[in-house]
């Protein structure tokens, strides 16, 4: 088993969740309440890596990081590296390809929650980001749960985007997926079954997971 | 004069229906203002215009000359701004959160656990809302509200999701809360028996309009117009004329199918055509067809129907024109009414109130 490859897969994959946490909350907070009409352009825009082959993500991401592009540019600038092919470029590119993992169970967590605790509570003098901390974060934790759980399993067994970003450099880019592949390449069958059933494993394990979740077969907090 | 809470403000709903609401409470002689009117008149929205909730379309809404709203110079202020409590239908109590909680929420520790005391709440202070009865989940939104200090207090039905022997129960309860309190209160309800119980004022809602304000008693007992009256629930708003005047009383002729009949009633300076509201319950129905009493008006009729309402039985009588009677369910078995028998229907002049016809061109 290639665990070098399942230790960069799963640093990725917590990376990936941890910073679509942060995006994602606020922008599915926007989703769920804001008025605005143009609204269903931004909901489209974030579910568009859902329908998207991987590789036209990974080639417009690929054009966009490469040295000469400003984003590329400006990258170098800032750090003097480069983002395709290393660690960071797998990065960004993970973070966009799991956005809708995130944010459309999150938003729909958010919109789920009673409107009225909302107006009681800016009624009680308490302020929307407070009352966003207060009551509708600890109300949507099944579904941020879930969210964060599909982001995470969604980003490890992703190959089509790290194959175009990333490549498939030992210890940096290569991760669980690429090195099945390359293991199936080689006729390596031992090691590329061994890698598959780990991973089978930790999907089931994960959907498994999210279901229970998403079903409250147990409470987030405890029943009285 | 500046106790007051004057609210000028119209917002265009969906389909078409427009709340342009004209009111202007005086909180001093009002500790508990009763909004009064029929489902779907728009109370909930002039609550929630008040609360901060619903922006309106145009106009102003001024607490204790503080502009709250004000559309011609774009003021809004947002609901945590306004300090007014708002207690929803079905309390709104937070899940995730205990009793103590729920009451701390927007208070200190120190100020919940008086409230907690107060209502009588401190042993269910580690349960969860759900987990308490409705009743309870009341006294919890209420110390909620009252702990974050509120400057005024709204509450949309407050009563609806109690069941019915609770309601009535809890209705003196809340009025005795609410006075405790001593936060100014508005209190959205469509029951009278709610309105009279729990309000020292009153302003009547029909059609998205506020068409009466007033003590209580007074607009009970003087509606303004026969929607109004017909909203506090005076079954009897029959179409009349007067027809004279007669040793301090004013002799009206109702106007019904066969001639109609005339009815005396205290002289209010009404002129022309009017409407005569008479409550059910003012009407008392005798068989001593014969007797001198000091009421005036002694209306031959013939019974209709007897529906009988739990304690109370409305009996409909033809006296040339309809007029309903409410009677206890005792009465109207002693009396043994049936259909067709011919009765007297008793009514005191004084029972009698003129509500100037002025928009509806012929008669009812």
């Amino acid at each position: 088993m290639d665990w070098q490859a399942i230790w960069l897969s799963v640093r990725l994959a917590a990376s990936t969740t941890a910073i679509l946490l942060v995006l994602g909350l606020p922008i599915a907070y926007w989703l769920a309440f804001s008025p605005r009409r143009w609204k269903f352009l931004v909901e489209a825009l974030v579910a568009l890596p859902l329908v998207l082959p991987p590789t036209v993500l990974g080639f417009y991401l690929l054009l966009a990081m490469g040295p000469r592009s400003p984003l590329g540019a400006l990258y170098a600038k800032l750090t003097g590296g480069m983002l395709p092919f290393s660690f960071q470029g797998l990065l960004l590119a993970s973070v966009l390809y799991s956005f809708p993992f995130t944010v459309q169970p999150v938003a729909a967590a958010f919109a789920g929650v009673d409107r009225k605790l909302l107006e009681a509570s800016w009624c009680l003098g308490v302020s929307r980001a407070a009352t966003f901390r207060r009551v509708i974060v600890p109300l949507s934790l099944p579904g941020i749960a879930t969210g964060a759980i599909l982001s995470f399993a969604h980003t490890l067994g992703e190959f089509g985007v790290v194959l175009m970003v990333g490549g498939n450099i030992a210890g940096v880019t290569r991760t669980v997926s690429i090195s099945i592949y390359d293991s199936v390449q080689a006729l390596n069958y031992a090691a590329a079954s061994a890698t598959s059933l780990f991973l089978l494993c930790v999907s089931f394990t994960v959907l498994a997971l999210t279901y229970a979740l998403q079903r409250r077969i147990w409470a987030v907090w405890p029943i009285n | 004069m500046a106790d007051q809470l004057i609210c000028q403000c119209r917002k265009r709903l969906s389909k078409g229906f427009e709340v342009e609401a004209d009111l202007r409470i005086p909180l001093r002689q009002a500790p508990v203002t009763v909004l009064f009117g029929p489902s779907g008149s728009g109370k909930t929205t002039l609550l929630r215009m008040l609360a901060g909730l619903e922006r309106p379309d145009a106009g102003s809404i001024v607490f204790r000359e503080r502009p709250w709203f004000d559309g011609a110079r774009k003021i809004h202020l947002p609901p945590r701004q306004r300090r007014a409590g708002f207690l929803f239908q079905d309390y709104a109590l937070f899940p995730h959160l205990t009793v103590a909680e729920n009451v701390a929420y927007a208070a200190s520790r120190e100020t919940a656990r008086k409230l907690l005391d107060t209502f009588g709440l401190a042993e269910l202070a580690a349960s969860k809302p759900r987990a308490i009865s409705g009743g309870q989940q009341q006294r919890v939104a209420l110390a909620r509200a009252l702990a974050a200090q509120p400057a005024l207090l709204l509450l949309d039905e407050p009563l609806s999701a109690l069941d019915a022997s609770t309601r009535s129960r809890t209705r003196y309860e809340l009025r005795r809360m609410l006075l405790a309190g001593g936060v100014p209160s508005i209190v959205v309800t469509h029951d009278r028996m709610e309105a009279v119980a729990l309000g020292d004022w009153m302003a009547v809602m029909v059609d998205g309009r506020i068409r009466q304000t007033g003590p209580v008693q007074e607009v009970f007992r003087r509606p303004a117009d026969p929607q109004v009256a017909e909203s506090v629930g005076v079954e009897n708003v029959l179409a009349a004329e007067i027809a004279g005047r007669e040793s301090g009383l004013l002799v009206l002729q109702v106007n019904g199918q066969v001639g109609g009949a005339r009815i005396q009633c205290v002289d209010s300076g009404e002129t022309g055509p009017v409407f005569a509201c008479i409550r059910a319950e003012d009407v008392t129905i005798t068989r001593q067809m014969d007797q001198v009493s000091s009421a005036r008006n002694r209306l031959a009729g013939r019974v209709r129907a007897v529906i009988p309402e739990g304690a109370v039985a409305r009996v409909e009588l033809d006296c040339g024109f309809p007029l309903v009677a409410l009677v206890t369910a005792q009465s109207a078995a002693e009396l043994a009414l049936r259909e067709g028998e011919n009765v007297s229907a008793v009514v005191k002049a004084t029972s009698v109130h003129l509500a100037a016809h002025t928009w509806i061109g012929g008669a009812a």
